[in-house]
């Protein structure tokens, strides 16, 4: 297939579709995603609403294949439809240019079905809808004789768009779906280097939330490649979400206190509590409307539902765990899927693992975790303190 | 304080070096095998280079074969030699505290049918005589044995070893991988019996992506790499012109004042270790003495992950490895030390300080001063 035949994408959005007198926001906020998507390849495009339909056209050379890699990253796009389209040269013109058409982009037409579906949006063009079908089909069933009509089920379905150009297409490349990121506030993922939280982050800007994330280093604990393995998942999570503000916190300290005051088999749930105050502490202070974890039921011992009760204790923002109902390797298909995976198993240690008791607590209980936190009364507030100022602030993006 | 004490890893080099690297790129950029006079002017830059090289090595400068570096010149070494004496026997030995280099070319030859035997050592690194004389056979072809080794810095026997190879059999090439010790040590082939030796400039001061094989004249050796045929259909592929330059200067520097530069390194080795070792838990691998590499320092710390130690005297602008730089990035632990017969809990406690020429004894006080103090504030925070 010739792809340089395509100028120009029909994209085609669902839910946003049904969004009242919203609409207007959802499909400016779909644009702008759009915009910022072709803004990482090469070409220059015209992102542009015309009759209640989103349109990008190729206004320079361009990828075929890059163009829609970046298109398949914008939340809110169910289907990409590569069109050709022409100038109104005349009935006769268009007859030739749709033989021309199919035999480029179906070049496997034995057994296949078809079906013609003109719509005239221009009046004042001699032929109606129902005319153009009758003619086009006719004329391709004689040009392919191995083609054949099936007007309910077929396996081609040929548009034609009547307008002050005339488009053709026929193909609908399936978008990623749900919202674009940007129309339903904002959110702080805890951004470790594994598998689960970028995930985790990919899912809830899916639902149209724009993401920040806050990363936990406990240096020298952790080296400086774990922290850029941190900031490459950022990145790669931001082809889909847009610019991530990533907050990285010194860690070390707190950690290092509640080792030393805190029963170790407690060590990471205790810590965990204190990563989520933190996250909430920024997410607050940036607008953030809730926070999002990668936690599993049950992954390990930090994740059970015991464990899960405890540390969702110190938050009052509500705390959005995509991932809590997957196994493990449902949450690695996803990972393989946005392209995350690769960075995600590189082997640098975060924080949650270098001081992990033999066996931590799996059935935690609120009360003695929490009557087990006093021993740190005296310091935790100045060390969360200074953990909170000495936050350094990366924007990340693709 | 900016404290590099990880020389053996890569070294900075000489500014005398990078200059005429430099200079090369931008003035004699010809190709060696050009007909004009740019590529003669080339050709002449590649054979003087060739006889500062030989002068050092006290060989032929035809004998010497310029490659990538010392990975190459290993590969080039085990597979080249294994490939042209494959009709003599399929027997092969080594040592079990070789490079990454010798140990991963082995184990593919392994897989095309050679027999390894790996040698084992004792508790100082060093290779037992008796198990080489022993481990001799009629159809073993190639013995490779490194001059230094690169975590702990134990130099091995070379000399008697290429007696009991040569008298066992001549045709038994000898090899040596003498990254680590070139630069270090008068290191004369023809006295020690050696048939082929490694080196790469990086670790003497000089560019990074260069080394040479030495090889004796009328040694059974295959070219590994195809091509144009440069360097007698030996090593195709278009010299390294300023590598090669860089790297013969940057030998040169190295055997100028050799005795003196080394007496140096000595003492510094010898007080850092007094020094260190009186640190609660703080143990040498291999030799204090001078039987041992001048610039290497392998030392286990008790109860504390090297890579924790190590990123805290980054902190502190000092820079070290744990094990072996090449080996550190893989989870495995040091294959030498294991050899050695290190307990299990300190593998993965030890620390490489490796110096060179222009370590101070300055950065060492400073470098003592701070393992004085973070060696007990991280003994506070022990996993369990």
């Amino acid at each position: 297939m010739n792809k340089n035949m395509f100028t120009s994408f029909l994209i085609k959005y669902g839910e946003i579709g049904v969004k009242g007198k919203n609409r207007y926001l959802f499909e400016n906020a779909l644009m702008a995603q759009i915009r910022y998507a072709l803004k990482r390849i090469e070409g220059e495009f015209r992102v542009h609403k015309a009759e209640g339909r989103v349109y990008v056209d190729a206004l320079s050379e361009f990828d075929f294949d890059e163009a829609v890699g970046a298109l398949k990253c914008v939340f809110g796009i169910t289907g990409i439809c590569p069109m050709m389209f022409r100038e109104d040269e005349g009935f006769d013109k268009l007859k030739e240019e749709i033989v021309d058409y199919v035999r480029k982009v179906h070049p496997d037409r034995e057994g296949r079905t078809f079906k013609v579906n003109a719509k005239r949006a221009r009046k004042s063009y001699p032929l109606e809808s129902m005319e153009i079908n009758a003619l086009i089909g006719e004329l391709l069933l004689e040009e392919y004789p191995e083609l054949k009509v099936d007007v309910h089920n077929p396996d081609i379905m040929l548009y034609i768009e009547i307008r002050e150009k005339i488009y053709i297409y026929s193909q609908i490349i399936p978008g990623p779906g749900g919202m674009p990121v940007g129309t339903n506030g904002k959110a702080m993922l805890l951004l470790s280097g594994g598998i689960d939280s970028p995930v985790a982050g990919y899912m809830i800007a899916k639902r149209g939330v724009k993401i920040d994330a806050v990363y936990f280093h406990a240096p020298p604990y952790t080296s400086e490649r774990a922290k850029e393995k941190v900031v490459e998942l950022a990145r790669e999570v931001s082809a889909y979400c847009g610019p991530i503000y990533l907050h990285v916190v010194n860690f070390t300290d707190i950690q290092l206190a509640i080792y030393e005051k805190c029963p170790h088999d407690e060590l990471t749930i205790i810590m965990r509590r204190y990563m989520m105050k933190i996250a909430e502490h920024i997410a607050r202070e940036t607008e953030c409307l809730g926070l999002v974890t990668g936690e599993s039921i049950g992954q390990v011992a930090s994740q059970t539902m015991a464990s899960l009760l405890v540390t969702n204790e110190v938050c009052t923002l509500p705390v959005f765990r995509p991932c809590i109902g997957m196994d493990k390797q449902e949450i690695i298909t996803i990972s393989e899927n946005i392209g995350t995976y690769e960075t995600s198993i590189l082997p640098y240690e975060d924080c949650c693992t270098i001081f992990v008791a033999k066996h931590p607590v799996t059935k935690p209980n609120l009360d003695i975790i929490k009557r087990h936190e006093h021993n740190l009364d005296e310091v935790i507030d100045g060390l969360m303190e200074e953990a909170l100022k000495t936050e350094e602030l990366i924007i990340v993006h693709k | 304080m900016e404290c590099y004490l990880d020389n053996s890893a890569t070294t900075r080099a000489y500014p005398e070096v990078a200059a005429l690297v430099s200079d090369i790129m931008l003035n004699t950029y010809g190709n060696p095998s050009s007909m004009h006079m740019k590529g003669v002017e080339a050709e002449r830059i590649v054979n003087k280079a060739r006889e500062d090289i030989a002068g050092v090595l006290k060989c032929r400068p035809k004998e010497i074969l310029f490659t990538s570096g010392g990975t190459e010149s290993d590969n080039m070494a085990l597979i080249g030699t294994a490939e042209a004496n494959k009709r003599s026997g399929r027997h092969i030995i080594t040592t079990k505290v070789e490079h990454h280099a010798i140990l991963e070319t082995t184990e593919a030859l392994s897989k095309q049918g050679y027999e390894i035997t790996y040698l084992p050592v004792d508790s100082k690194g060093v290779i037992c005589l008796d198990a080489l004389s022993n481990a001799l056979r009629e159809d073993t072809i190639l013995v490779s044995i490194m001059h230094t080794n690169n975590e702990v810095g134990a130099v091995q026997p070379l000399e008697e070893a290429g007696r009991i190879i040569k008298s066992y059999n001549q045709k038994i090439v000898f090899h040596t991988d003498a990254v680590q010790g070139y630069g270090k040590f008068r290191i004369i082939p023809k006295n020690l019996n050696i048939d082929l030796l490694s080196v790469s400039a990086h670790k003497i001061h000089g560019p990074k992506g260069v080394g040479f094989l030495y090889i004796k004249e009328g040694t059974r050796i295959k070219p590994i790499i195809y091509g144009g045929g440069q360097q007698k259909g030996m090593r195709s592929g278009t010299e390294n012109v300023p590598g090669i330059a860089g790297m013969a200067l940057a030998s040169n520097m190295c055997y100028a004042n050799l005795s003196e530069d080394m007496e140096r390194l000595y003492s510094l080795r010898e007080y850092f270790i007094s020094e260190a070792t009186k640190l609660m838990g703080v143990t040498l691998n291999g030799s204090e003495g001078r039987d041992c590499a001048p610039h290497i320092i392998s030392l286990s710390i008790e109860g504390i992950r090297a890579e924790v130690l190590l990123h805290a005297l980054e902190d502190k602008g000092i820079y070290v490895s744990s094990g072996s730089a090449c080996a550190s990035n893989r989870p495995s632990l040091s294959g030498t030390l294991t050899a050695m017969g290190v307990n299990r809990n300190l593998l993965d406690s030890t620390l490489r300080f490796s110096l060179s020429v222009h370590t101070t004894r300055e950065e060492l006080d400073y470098t003592l001063e701070n393992l004085g103090i973070i060696i007990p504030t991280l003994r506070r925070y022990i996993r369990h």
